[in-house]
């Protein structure tokens, strides 16, 4: 792989990661949203966070439906309890990793 | 200035904000960094591709396309599909910090990932004041900590081939689990029915649609079904 066609990969990327992260602090200035459209991304956050977890649990198979990750679904569940009971996401992630490791052994 | 002394939401307290994902950045950082050199990257290239970059799952997938030597135009495009969700969130992000100056909003954008973006809403969700010089102490720790922790795995890679080893892989999905509980935990409280049923098309939209679509382009299209269950569903 040449110098050349890696940094203009890189360039591009940048460029294609930027726009879409800062366009929206542009158009905000210059235009108000409707109301029913605030209220829809207010619903974001969880949609959004819900999409990516259930996505990182399920393995994508073109052409058909995906498919559930084990033994990682079963390292949520120790996650999940450390997670309602302490509301701490460093010991969330410890709990995960720790939980995983192990299962893999297994 | 006036309210300086009262002042709650610093710089500082966005670096403090963003010290328990750290952990989450390292294992995916890390992992990263072992794919990169997996795929023959310098850990010149590795460093310079999560600073110019910054994507966390964008860089994976493009770690594997320069591997394939695949056409540029086509791994540009994918990498802007893949983090296009990212325009979804400065929407959401844009609207706190309207009252700030552009070249401070498109500085909060430049640096926004799905971590920070869930750790503003967690505090927002909490009913805590934002600022956006704590989003920026907590969007630039977060920026260091993954330049940081790529490199740190390049590193490791000459050592450790497989970045499913200890789990790091696992962290990603961890931190995801533990920013989803933070936001649905309140709502779930308030107006149980409502959330259950957004929360159920997402899941059931995103699954469905994976049939058909990539995987990124299902979250973002899962994601505006579940918002627009939303709109259309009573306030309980």
């Amino acid at each position: 792989m040449s110098n050349s066609y890696y940094l203009l990969i890189l360039f591009g990327c940048a460029l294609v990661t930027w726009v879409p992260r800062v366009l929206p602090f542009i158009l905000t200035k210059a235009i108000t949203l409707p109301p029913t459209f605030e209220k829809f991304l207010s619903y974001l956050p969880m949609t959004i966070l819900t999409a990516l977890l259930l996505q990182s649990l399920l393995d994508y198979q073109t052409g058909h439906f995906p498919t559930v990750r084990f033994p990682e679904i079963f390292a949520c569940i120790p996650a999940l309890i450390v997670g309602i009971r302490t509301n701490d996401l460093m010991k969330i992630v410890l709990t995960g990793v720790l939980g995983i490791a192990l299962l893999r052994l297994l | 200035m006036d309210n300086r002394l009262t002042q709650t939401a610093s710089f500082s307290d966005g670096v403090r904000a963003c010290v328990p994902t750290i952990m989450g950045y390292l294992g995916i950082g890390i992992a990263m960094g072992i794919v990169g050199k997996s795929a023959h990257l310098a850990i010149w290239q590795i460093f310079l591709m999560s600073t110019m970059v910054y994507a966390g799952s964008a860089q994976f997938i493009l770690c594997g396309l320069l591997l394939l030597s695949a056409p540029i135009l086509s791994i540009i495009f994918t990498v802007f599909l893949v983090n296009l969700r990212h325009l979804l969130m400065s929407l959401s992000v844009a609207h706190y910090f309207k009252d700030d100056s552009l070249l401070n909003g498109m500085a909060i954008g430049t640096l926004l990932t799905d971590e920070s973006y869930g750790v503003l809403m967690s505090t927002l969700a909490q009913e805590r004041k934002v600022t956006s010089n704590w989003m920026h102490g907590l969007n630039i720790t977060a920026y260091l900590v993954w330049i940081l922790s790529t490199v740190l795995g390049a590193l490791l890679g000459n050592f450790i081939p497989d970045p499913t080893i200890f789990g790091f892989d696992f962290a990603l999905t961890a931190m995801f689990l533990g920013l989803f509980l933070f936001q649905v935990r309140l709502p779930l409280k308030k107006q149980r029915t409502k959330t259950v049923r957004i929360l159920a098309v997402t899941v059931i939209s995103l699954f469905a649609l994976m049939r058909f679509a990539s995987a990124e382009l299902s979250v973002i299209l899962a994601t505006l079904l579940g918002c627009l269950t939303g709109v259309l569903i009573k306030d309980e």
